[in-house]
């Protein structure tokens, strides 16, 4: 039976429900069976926040199992770490290139791992591991909270669904005014994904 | 679709035409989805309880009603809930109630299952948003066949997950029908001890009459597999456990109450073993073992927090009912990753309130909101939460026991016309001590900015009247009352110690508009790293941009509203501002 299970990890605010929806509307044009799972209420303020999204021929659970997330996007380097036993030897983790220090990490009571030793930890079971700039680059696209749509940008080359899909879904899910932003956001993290 | 919003097209389609609820998470999305449907009145009520009476009024007059509640919101309307089930209605009553596994968003995690047993109500629980649809539509049938209130049960991941759901555009609410006329039913309706009692016998007889219902619905069915093991499951664990034992038998209740008995015993005839798997309480295997089935439940998956394949997969491999096979997941490691709590946003008032209040060493008796947050590390400001409203009459009776002196009450300004105004009163009339401090950030904040009483827009954003919280405390016959806005720290540090020293009840309102609905932003003060001395001072108000450096504190610009608190708080002044 065919799926694909996805994890999106970030912190509250950062945009990880639309990119869920996102990715649930590309997956149903695509023609999978598409369930998603997600958080509100306490756990926007600046918490850890994840979605769990699964395209599949029949999907019944809206979670994740444990081992069993084919791709982990991270919105934020730390989240990413936070979810390493949702990862086999197959998975693929795409990351931001992004530090939000916790609370604890800025009164100097935890310590932020190094980049190497993030790579370190996701790799541990085998996966693989991809980095991308996606801040900077929703920065130059003309907003840093579109870091998340320039991550599906590069996910959507691993992930296939023509650039036409994704881009029409976009249109349907954003605010009129921030469709050509968003679209551009998204076929620049298609092209940093490539490179 | 969500559950939350299939359930409200679900309401809509079948011709509920009146909604009423508070907001709560994860019940939030159900009340705000129904308002955008065309020829429907949806309502924020100042609470549950009022919600509920709403609800049950419209139906009294003959038009469908939905009610939607998180899982503790049925305590506050219970009261109204217990009598509607004496007094049956006159068209369907919807009650969604959504209740927190994990509580991802709430105080406690109780099961609400057990308010269908105690109130005698007929309980309904959706698996995913297609059923959540279906399942309003079976529920307000089965309200008007059976006379009573019906409660579709859901859970965070029933919620708040999304799966996809049939829509017929072509699909419309019936007409409305012509209104009945007004009629007086006295003994029906007026639950005097008289009335009452004739009413309690055609309840347990409903019930009697609902227990059969449930035997031939399709809404509870046997799904054949192997006759290895049978599964009792409901909600969104039976979603898990189908994926988790593809191969077994399935008793799949979408009815939660009253429970089937003779469609129970079938099945535990057709398998070796019952294994009962649910989130929380043993409410079926409970069922189950006073029909002196044998089952397994508890002893396997936990009676706390909340569900998942992964956790019914291990717990059952732990107990020999699935043999251990390697996922191929990646190992745990020692590695130590820091954990994030959600904390207030950069720019939030209640930032600034708290640090006045932790500086000015009082107790502080808080409420439900975003300023809960306020007792998290590194403010640790807040020293009590138990419930919506219980913020001043505990505070109130904290001052009657043995803490005369400073302390005071934190109350929003949502969970103020939710449940703070009786308390309040009563701060007045027993003669307390209590300064009640209104953190008035004029929205329902952590919920996702509803509107309420004192914001002048209804739910359906029509401009209305605004309660002023000024004018409420004064005609309570409050003397002393102050409004300030908490980032003026000096002003509100003032204030402070004039109401702690009056002998007497008193009220602050502390008003500044939520931080990520107002507009407001400021140029990012700068640290002049020549005058920090990273003293940390800055850091223990817990403003995510605030970031300490090897030699001295820097602030992220992206992050920062420039709202100044941290400028006021520096002591070395090396924290600087443009004025604008």
């Amino acid at each position: 039976m065919k799926k694909i299970d996805y994890l999106l990890a970030g912190v509250g605010g950062q945009g990880t429900i639309l990119a869920s929806r996102v990715l649930a509307s590309a997956g149903l044009a695509l023609g999978y069976d598409v369930k998603t799972a997600e958080v509100h209420g306490m756990a926007q303020r600046g918490g850890s926040v994840e979605s769990h999204v699964r395209w599949g021929d029949k999907v019944y659970s809206p979670l994740v199992e444990h081992g069993m997330a084919d791709y982990l996007i991270g919105f934020e380097m730390l989240e990413a770490a936070r979810w390493l036993t949702y990862l086999n030897k197959d998975s693929v983790t795409l990351i931001n290139r992004f530090r939000i220090p916790p609370p604890l990490v800025n009164l100097g009571k935890g310590r932020y791992p190094s980049e190497k030793e993030i790579e370190t930890l996701l790799q541990s079971g085998g996966a693989k591991v991809r980095w991308l700039n996606a801040t900077d680059i929703a920065d130059k696209a003309g907003n840093q909270a579109m870091a998340g749509v320039v991550l599906l940008g590069a996910l959507s080359n691993l992930v296939g669904g023509g650039q036409e899909i994704w881009l029409r879904v976009i249109k349907e899910l954003v605010p009129a005014r921030f469709v050509e932003m968003n679209q551009k956001a998204f076929l620049a993290g298609s092209d940093a994904g490539r490179g | 679709m969500t559950g939350n919003e299939a359930l409200a097209y679900g309401a809509y389609l079948s011709g509920v035409r009146v909604g009423s609820a508070y907001p709560g998470t994860p019940s939030t999305q159900i009340m705000e989805k129904f308002a955008t449907f065309p020829g429907v009145r949806a309502e924020w009520a100042p609470n549950e309880k009022v919600a509920m009476d709403v609800g049950i009024g419209t139906a009294f007059a003959g038009t469908r009603a939905l009610v939607s509640t998180k899982h503790v919101g049925l305590n506050v309307a219970a009261d109204s809930l217990f009598y509607a089930v004496y007094t049956g209605l006159n068209a369907g009553l919807l009650i969604a109630c959504a209740d927190d596994p994990g509580m991802h968003s709430s105080q406690n995690e109780q099961d609400n299952r057990n308010y269908a047993k105690f109130a005698k109500v007929p309980m309904l629980e959706p698996s995913d948003s297609e059923e959540a649809k279906q399942f309003a539509a079976i529920a307000l049938e089965m309200s008007e066949a059976f006379d009573t209130p019906v409660i579709v049960r859901f859970v965070t991941r029933t919620s708040h997950s999304s799966s996809v759901v049939d829509v017929d555009p072509a699909a419309a609410p019936p007409p409305a029908k012509e209104p009945k006329p007004y009629k007086r039913e006295i003994e029906k309706f007026v639950m005097v001890p008289g009335y009452a009692r004739r009413r309690h016998p055609v309840v347990e007889e409903r019930i009697r009459k609902l227990k059969e219902y449930a035997e031939s619905t399709p809404l509870n069915r046997i799904e054949p597999g192997s006759d290895a093991l049978g599964i009792v499951a409901s909600g969104a664990v039976y979603q898990y456990a189908r994926e988790v034992f593809p191969e077994a038998t399935f008793l799949r209740l979408g009815m939660v109450y009253p429970l089937p008995e003779r469609l129970i015993r079938e099945f535990a005839g057709k398998v070796k073993k019952v294994l009962v798997i649910e989130e929380l309480d043993p409410f079926f295997e409970e069922h189950f073992r006073l029909l002196g089935i044998p089952v397994t439940g508890k002893e396997v998956f936990p009676i706390v927090g909340e569900f998942s394949p992964s956790l019914i997969r291990q717990a059952a491999t732990k107990a020999g009912l699935l043999p251990a096979k390697d996922t191929g997941a990646s190992p745990a490691t020692a590695l130590e990753i820091p954990i994030r709590p959600p904390i207030l946003c950069p720019g939030c008032g209640h930032r600034a309130m708290f640090t006045v209040l932790k500086e000015a060493n009082v107790a502080v008796m808080g409420d439900i909101g975003c300023y809960t947050l306020g007792a998290a590390a590194p403010l640790e400001a807040l020293h009590f939460c138990g419930c919506m409203g219980a913020s001043i009459g505990v505070d109130h009776g904290l001052a009657k026991g043995s803490v005369p002196d400073r302390h005071v009450a934190v109350i929003g300004d949502s969970t103020f016309f939710h449940s703070g105004l009786h308390p309040l009163i009563n701060t007045l009339y027993n003669q307390g001590k209590t300064t009640t401090i209104i953190a008035d950030n004029s929205t329902t904040g952590m919920t996702g900015h509803q509107q309420h009483p004192g914001t002048g827009y209804t739910l359906q954003k029509q401009p209305t009247v605004k309660v002023d919280l000024e004018q409420t405390v004064r005609g309570f016959g409050f003397g002393k009352v102050d409004v300030c806005d908490p980032h003026e720290m000096d002003r509100f540090r003032k204030i402070l110690e004039d109401h702690l020293k009056f002998d007497g009840a008193s009220v602050i309102i502390a008003r500044r508009p939520c931080a990520l609905q107002s507009k407001e932003r400021k140029t990012p003060p700068r640290v002049d790293p020549d005058l920090c001395t990273n003293c940390g001072t800055c850091l223990d108000i817990g403003c995510s941009p605030l970031i300490q450096d090897e030699d001295c504190v820097s602030i992220n610009e992206a992050m920062c509203t420039g709202c100044g608190v941290c400028v006021q708080i520096c002591p070395a002044e090396a924290i600087v501002q443009e004025i604008q």
